[in-house]
């Protein structure tokens, strides 16, 4: 037992932060610090992802030979805690964390060498098409339809709650296409054209009131859309397969650096916020709140390093491990937006619409206020999508606990 | 001992329920937040017609002689309707300061613009540093000749862009926290020096900066003395506090409805998601919440009249239960809706949003557990 990292490792850190330093401009940080749903505008994402790209750490999860930035899995432990702890931009992860992989395995070499770069660079943006309308938890049941018509499918149906699609040029869909057998085995692995004549969007509006074209979700609508037959990822009826690698593929992302940089945040607010006559951090009440959630990501972060410590052991994290972190990363992310709002007081009531557009200082009574209420909202999400915590705990009492 | 409601308050309530049934659905709730005024003075003249806005004031003003029970059960359905229509502060709020403790001359120039639905009310009183505490007071009300002058800032004044006339906090003497030395205004939205910075809030409604420069008033525009401002805006508050309470047991009761109607008609896995026993048990646990604010709800409107200290304790002790019931009832529905939840298309997110506002208006969980302790 050692929770010591090694010389490489700190010289690592070094690198990263430097990096991080020199990337992540100003423009960008404040576009970071104003989001109301974790996105920031299509240009700044781009512009930060190519930046990674010019390093060669757009793609931590990468095998090297497809461009990976070929970390150790405790290099790639630092990078993700020390871009969350700085607040960088997320990479968008349809692309180059859900779908790269997935043609990386399945695909065939015409399709690595007709996605993979463009992945790479941030030349294309992907959007993830799993979810239809009668289709959450029980993805399995997904009716979208795609026709065998000789050289293309001919797909009909709809896709919802589609994060970005507005901004997507491809979709990768989990298609109906067969009715035999059990379910899971007639779905197919599609990749769409966004601009295929027949798709269409339609924003989804989210509790926290995005701004024009900032929508985080969509509804994509397929009316008699022709796909070519080269398109398909994997053996027809056998996308279940790619859709479950995606899922093992995607192991677990550390929590704890984003919420102890969110957590400093709200430290920071109250220092400044006045109650009775004193800065806000010196109310016990509010600091015994502030200290429990402190405590609770100090938590978080020992579970990781004790789990993620393990992987460099070439252990593998497992459906337990990564549903556990899952659930209780998210259930921290809700309880520290709950705070940061609190700290605000009155200040979290007015509603700023485009907060990427405005800046702290014209915030409504409190430089930095406006995207605090809205954060809360949208985290809700959280404990909802990439499998909501009650399939989490679902997973763990079915996988860890036997029952 | 008696919890039942009389018949003039059943009554009551039907009609205000059927009102919000009739001219309130989901939609034109919507149109009325997104319209340019955010409210509807349409709607606002049937609150008067209906006798809404006379309800809660005795005979003598003009009023129907109501009171705080009949304000809770107008409250509740007004919530269930998320109605964002100022009834809160024009009438439980500074009509309620004006019945209580203005001069027959300042109720008799007032109160007949408000019961008649002509004028919008604010109660302009927290401060961009004071946080929940009403004492903390800068904005100054200097002497000046018969009159006063005002200087200052207000924060978040609730319903100021629609209103025409506001009661403002302002320290005559003292410093800034003391809990003497606190005046009461009445202060014409129009007069010269006054002007404001008016925005949405996240629930729906509308407020504003409102700042005052050398604003004169005279010297009637004070309702009751300087040392009496306080404990009139702290009843207030409190009667604040028993009206929200109402209003989100509208919200809760709706919340807590649509969840139960929602999880047994979606189907996951081939089953209705009610079937769930983790939902089943979430779902119960969101009725114990409501059921316990209920009961809180009640408790503090019948204790409004009482004693300053039993009122303190009982409007804390009930401000307390419903930003935690609200909260949890609020959190869950939108869990248990899934994607849905995360919507503005279903009223839902709504009364979450209403709920989160409400914990946080007139004092959040920390103060009034507080306040509590100390009443
Ligand atoms: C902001 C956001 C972004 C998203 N982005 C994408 C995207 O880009 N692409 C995509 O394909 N999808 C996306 N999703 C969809 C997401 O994966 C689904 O919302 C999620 O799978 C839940 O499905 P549902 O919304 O249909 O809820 P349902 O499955 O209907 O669930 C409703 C409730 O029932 C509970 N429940 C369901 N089954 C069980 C069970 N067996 N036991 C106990 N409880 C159960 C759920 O936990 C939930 O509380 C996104 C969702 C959100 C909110
Ligand atoms: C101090 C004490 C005094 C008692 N006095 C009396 C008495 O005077 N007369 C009498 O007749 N009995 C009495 N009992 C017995 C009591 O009624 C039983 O203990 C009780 O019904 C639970 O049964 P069990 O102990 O067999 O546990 P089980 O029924 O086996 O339950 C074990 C666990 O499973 C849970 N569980 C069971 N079924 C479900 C379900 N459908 N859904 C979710 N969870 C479930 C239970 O909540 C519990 O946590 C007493 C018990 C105690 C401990």
């Amino acid at each position: 037992m050692d929770l010591s990292y090694s010389a490489e490792d700190n010289a690592f850190r070094e690198e990263v932060r430097a990096f991080i330093k020199e990337a992540f401009t100003p423009d960008i940080v404040r576009e970071c610090e104003r989001s109301k749903n974790g996105y920031i505008s299509k240009e700044a994402h781009i512009t930060w992802q190519k930046r990674l790209h010019a390093k060669g750490w757009a793609a931590p999860n990468w095998p090297v030979e497809h461009g990976g930035a070929g970390f150790t899995p405790t290099q790639k432990f630092i990078y993700t805690h020390e871009m969350e702890a700085a607040g960088a931009p997320h990479t968008i992860p349809f692309g180059m964390t859900m779908v790269a992989p997935v043609i990386m395995k399945f695909g065939t070499e015409e399709q690595k060498a007709q996605y993979l770069p463009d992945i790479l660079a941030s030349n294309v943006w992907w959007c993830q098409g799993y979810s239809e309308p009668g289709s959450g938890s029980d993805l399995a049941s997904l009716q979208m339809k795609a026709e065998d018509k000789g050289d293309h499918f001919l797909c009909n149906g709809s896709k919802i709650w589609t994060s970005m699609a507005q901004h997507a040029d491809m979709i990768f869909c989990l298609v109906r296409t067969s009715n035999e057998g059990k379910r899971q085995q007639g779905i197919s692995f599609l990749l769409i054209d966004m601009n295929t004549p027949g798709v269409s969007v339609a924003p989804l509006i989210t509790l926290d009131g995005p701004a024009k074209d900032q929508q985080e979700i969509n509804q994509v609508f397929f009316e008699d859309v022709k796909v070519p037959k080269e398109n398909l990822v994997g053996n027809l009826n056998e996308g279940w397969t790619c859709a479950k690698y995606l899922l093992e593929f995607e192991r677990g992302n550390p929590y704890s650096g984003g919420l102890n940089r969110t957590l400093g945040k709200v430290r920071s607010i109250a220092s400044e916020v006045q109650s009775d006559g004193a800065a806000l951090i010196e109310n016990s009440d509010f600091s015994a709140r502030l200290a429990n959630l402190e405590q609770q990501v100090m938590v978080m972060e020992a579970t990781e390093l004790r789990i993620f410590s393990d992987v460099s052991a070439g252990d593998n994290i497992g459906p337990g491990s990564s549903s556990m972190l899952k659930t209780r990363g998210t259930e921290l992310q809700k309880d520290v937006s709950e705070l940061a709002m609190q700290a605000i007081g009155q200040y979290g009531l007015p509603f700023v619409e485009d907060t990427l557009a405005s800046t702290n200082e014209s915030d409504i009574g409190m430089a930095g206020a406006a995207p605090i209420t809205p954060i809360y909202f949208n985290v809700r999400k959280t404990s909802i999508y990439a499998g909501s915590n009650e399939i989490q705990r679902n997973i763990i009492a079915k996988a860890v606990l036997g029952l | 001992m008696d919890f039942s409601f009389t018949e003039e308050q059943t009554l009551l309530r039907n009609m205000v329920q059927s009102f919000v049934q009739d001219n309130y659905d989901f939609d034109s709730r919507m149109k009325i937040v997104r319209s340019e005024e955010g409210m509807s003075r349409d709607i606002w003249g049937q609150f008067a017609e209906l006798g809404l806005l006379a309800a809660p004031f005795s005979e003598e003003l003009g009023g129907l002689d109501g009171g705080p029970i009949d304000i809770m059960v107008i409250m509740e359905e007004l919530g269930r309707g998320l109605v964002v229509e100022p009834y809160l502060p024009t009438v439980v709020l500074c009509g309620g300061i004006l019945s209580r403790h203005a001069s027959p001359a300042q109720q008799e120039a007032n109160l007949p613009g408000i019961l008649g639905g002509e004028n919008i009310w604010a109660l302009a009183y927290s401060e961009p540093q004071s946080r929940f505490n009403a004492a903390d007071v800068l904005t100054s009300a200097k002497a000046d000749g018969v009159g006063y002058v005002l200087n200052g800032t207000k924060a978040v004044v609730a319903a100021a862009p629609w209103a025409d006339k506001l009661i403002v906090s302002a320290r005559i003497s003292g410093e800034q926290r003391d809990t003497n030395g606190i005046g009461l205004f009445i202060v014409d939205k129009s007069a010269a020096g006054v002007s404001t910075q008016d925005y949405p809030t996240v629930d729906g409604n509308r407020a504003s900066e409102v700042t005052f420069e050398n604003v004169a008033v005279s010297g009637d525009a004070l309702i009751g003395s300087a040392d009496t401002g306080l404990s009139i805006l702290e009843e207030a508050l409190d009667h604040g506090i028993g009206a929200i309470c109402a209003e989100s047991l509208g919200h809760m009761k709706s919340l807590n409805d649509a969840t139960v109607e929602y999880c047994k008609t979606r189907k996951q896995f081939g089953v209705p998601i009610g079937s769930f026993q983790v939902l089943q048990h979430r779902m119960v646990d969101m009725f114990m919440e409501y059921e316990q604010s209920v009961s809180m709800t009640y408790m503090v409107n019948m204790k409004l009249s009482e004693g300053e200290d039993e009122r303190k304790k009982a409007s804390s002790g009930a401000k307390v239960q419903i930003g935690k019931s609200g909260r949890f009832v609020g959190q869950e529905a939108v869990q248990l809706h899934g994607g849905m939840g995360m919507t503005e298309e279903l009223s839902v997110g709504h009364y979450f949003k209403r709920l989160t506002v409400i914990d946080t208006q007139f004092g959040n969980v920390d103060h009034h557990l507080k306040r509590f302790a100390s009443a």
